[in-house]
């Protein structure tokens, strides 16, 4: 059995000395596609936060392995250049700093950390351009400051965009298809699709199935009040899709009366 | 971010704080008649020099330090202040090899090269001499350099080549001497002897300081700059610079300056002036890097400076300023727009950290018709900094169809830090638009988190978000300063994120 790309296990995690998270679980092997829905609050966007680093979450106990590494003993960035990439919910703007600027920035930043050289101007232009077409993104934002003015969709294809350009080993995606049409989606959609390979793992994060129509998940997981409560195959998804969330709470408080507040 | 990353950025110091060794000759502290007349002496003023500089310490006499300023500082003491201080020389000097060996490493050390077979590194001092001076292929922008120490001059570049286009460019004291009717028409014809307390005492004892002149229709074919640089404990460096560009001309001028760490603080109190007749452009630049005073607020350099430029008819005028340094800055680079169509800029950036404050921004004064003004003002505040943007436009009766836009941001890095934005419009004709936006920003820790998540440090993401925020005004900078500028607000940035 290798070792798992990502292992979480009995994961606690605190906001602002509120727990959120109560002991979360999960094993994501490298090659497969993880889909986490859930009710809102339930600690779908602390779990991508907490894996990033985000310093305002607390890890109170658990652990959470990268690769064989202790995950949680490395800062924000070095967990970025060992290839764990965030697809933020709430893409966050830059004034005044180009798009085309910070991705080379970030790239270096990761060429450096493997031991390989800068990759020059002319040659970083040439992939940035071939990467934006793939996900539709206007040649003319790449040097517009950074989501600044971009549109709800531009914003979200430009967050594909940077994970195309670094080529993570392990992608969050937190509600990625939030706000997008159908079409924007099957950009996205596709945008990801091109990186699945059997080296990478994702976790998607997202409300709805639809999503899951073009980024075909091997498993799917419940995530309520903290906990990963139900997995399945994808058609999980469909399942909740179909039913929502309320006969999960039943089966759950069936299972162990006064564990679950409805 | 961790206390260990956080003390070693602290730890991070000013890089030209060294003291040079170097015979100096400084006359007995204190201003009075005598002291100013000792001054003209040694410079071997004519007489309406002297004349101007008596006047200004009578003047001097019947005034008050104003006190309506935000930052406030213990009283100076004048009389306890050394108002000239220079090399001593070994013997007449008739080339630049004869230069002083120490004085000459002093400025090598800063990034400034007194060889005009070397390109100089950058006017904010030795910041990574090797990236700065690396222009584009094909581009060999030279910079001539008035190097001032303490209170003289040592070395003025490429005077040779700049005299064939007709342009002057000395020190000061060599213009008074060389040029007098120039210096005699316009020194004084945009500050007065009488204009405030510091460019008042400027007046009565400045030393030293760069003199430029680009004639009718000359396009000055290199950058201008001068590098001031305190060295001598107990003196105050009062200089002054006057540029005048005649008709049509254009120069672009640029001043860097440092000094060494010292626990007392030491006064800057410089005047500049510039004269931009019919059609000139005159732009200016200041990358200011004084020492700042310690973590504790002990130490620093007062930089009260007064600048202001006169703008006729169709004429630009364009400060630029970039200011890291000194304990205090208390200036505003000022424009009289007094031509028709004539065109006033500043744009600044100002970063105070630890205990620095900051009390500066401009004067736009329309008096001609359809004049245009544009202020962009950017300011950093970390640490316990505190500044001020104060600024002033002012439309006059005649000035119909004048414009004015201003911008003024502040960016807040912590929590005990300060920004005030100070604007006053005073407009007296009905014709003229004027335009204020102001904003205040903190850096949000998702921000810093988003850059991180992309592999950036934690320094690096800081860096790119002040550099994104103060683009606008370093773009305005001649392109290799900009690169030098922008260093040094990362240098200055380290250690003030926590």
């Amino acid at each position: 059995m290798p070792t798992p790309l990502l292992e979480i296990k009995d994961l606690h995690v605190s906001v602002e000395g509120t727990e959120i998270l109560h002991g979360l679980s999960l094993s994501v092997n490298a090659g497969e596609v993880h889909a986490i829905m859930g009710p809102n609050g339930s600690g779908k966007s602390t779990l991508t936060k907490v894996l990033a680093g985000h310093e305002a979450y607390q890890v109170t106990s658990g652990s959470a392995r990268y690769k064989g590494k202790d995950l949680l003993a490395l800062e924000p960035e070095i967990r970025a250049r060992e290839g764990l990439f965030l697809a933020f919910q709430y893409p966050l703007e830059i004034p005044g700093v180009s798009n085309t600027y910070f991705l080379r920035a970030a790239l270096n930043a990761h060429r450096k950390h493997r031991g390989q050289p800068e990759m020059d101007a002319a040659k970083f232009l040439e992939v940035l351009k071939e990467k934006a077409k793939q996900v539709d993104v206007d040649p003319a934002l790449l040097n517009r400051p950074i989501n600044e003015g971009f549109s709800g969709g531009e914003k979200k294809r430009n967050e594909i965009l940077q994970m195309l350009m670094l080529e993570p080993t392990l992608g969050l995606l937190d509600e990625t298809d939030s706000g997008l049409d159908i079409d924007a989606l099957k950009i996205v959609a596709h945008g990801v699709n091109s990186l699945r390979s059997k080296e990478r793992g994702f976790v998607v994060v997202t409300h709805y199935q639809r999503l899951l129509d073009y980024i075909v998940p091997d498993y799917v997981h419940v995530l309520f009040q903290g906990r990963i409560v139900k997995s399945g195959k994808k058609e999980l998804a469909l399942e909740l899709e179909k039913k929502g969330y309320g006969w999960i709470e039943e089966e759950l408080a069936a299972a162990n009366p006064g564990s679950v507040k409805v | 971010m961790p206390d260990k990353d956080l003390q070693a950025l602290t730890e991070q110091e000013y890089k030209y704080g060294f003291v040079s060794d170097i015979e100096m000759e400084s006359i007995p502290a204190g201003v009075n008649e005598d002291i100013v007349k000792l001054i003209s002496r040694k410079k071997g003023e004519p007489e309406f020099m002297l004349e101007w500089r008596l006047r200004a310490l009578r003047h001097w006499r019947t005034m008050r330090e104003p006190t309506w300023q935000k930052p406030h500082y213990p009283a100076i003491d004048y009389q306890s202040i050394i108002y000239y201080s220079a090399p001593k020389p070994k013997k007449e000097l008739s080339s630049l090899d004869e230069i002083d060996p120490e004085l000459r490493a002093t400025f090598e050390k800063l990034g400034i090269s007194l060889d005009e077979q070397k390109r100089i590194a950058g006017v904010t001092g030795g910041l990574d001499s090797a990236t700065a001076a690396s222009p584009a292929p094909g581009v060999t922008p030279r910079v001539a350099i008035d190097a001032v120490f303490d209170s003289v001059s040592v070395k003025t570049t490429f005077q040779e080549t700049l005299k064939e286009q007709g342009i002057i460019f000395c020190s000061m004291s060599e213009a008074i001497r060389n040029h007098p009717e120039l210096v005699q028409k316009y020194l004084g014809s945009v500050v007065p002897f009488t204009d405030n307390y510091f460019a008042t005492l400027n007046c009565a004892v400045f030393s030293d300081g760069s003199f430029c002149y680009i004639p009718k229709g000359v396009r000055c074919p290199m950058e201008l700059s001068t590098y001031f640089r305190i060295n001598t404990a107990g003196t105050g460096q009062f200089e002054r610079t006057l540029i005048i560009a005649d008709e049509g001309a254009y120069v672009s001028y640029l001043e860097g300056c440092t000094a060494p760490q010292r626990d007392e603080n030491q006064l800057h109190a410089a005047v500049v002036e510039l004269v931009a007749l019919d059609n000139a452009t005159i732009k200016y630049s200041t990358v200011q890097n004084w020492y700042p005073g310690d973590k504790e607020g002990k130490g620093g350099i007062y930089n009260f400076v007064t600048k202001r430029g006169i703008a006729h008819k169709n004429a630009r005028i364009s400060w630029t300023q970039v200011e890291t340094g000194s304990a205090i800055t208390w200036k505003y680079p000022s424009c009289v727009l007094k031509g028709d169509n004539s065109v006033g800029e500043f744009y600044s950036v100002a970063m105070t950290r630890d205990y620095q404050m900051a009390d500066t921004g401009t004067k736009m004064i329309h008096l001609g018709k359809n004049t245009k003004s544009t202020i962009v003002s950017k300011g950093i505040s970390a640490g316990k900094g505190d500044q001020s943007y104060r600024g002033l436009v002012k439309i006059t009766k005649a000035a119909s169809g004048a414009r004015n836009f201003s911008q003024c941001d502040s960016l807040l890095l912590g929590d005990k830090c300060g920004a005030h934005t100070f604007p006053y419009i005073e407009s007296q004709n009905k014709s003229a638009v004027v335009e204020h936006e102001a904003s205040t920003s903190k850096i949000s820790d998702d921000q810093i988190f988003f850059l991180r998540q992309r592999g950036l440090s934690e320094e690096d993401a800081v860096n790119l978000i002040v550099n994104g925020f103060c683009k606008q005004v370093l773009s305005e900078l001649p392109m290799e300063f900009a690169v030098e500028a922008q260093k040094l607000l990362g240098l200055k940035l380290e250690g003030a994120v926590g």
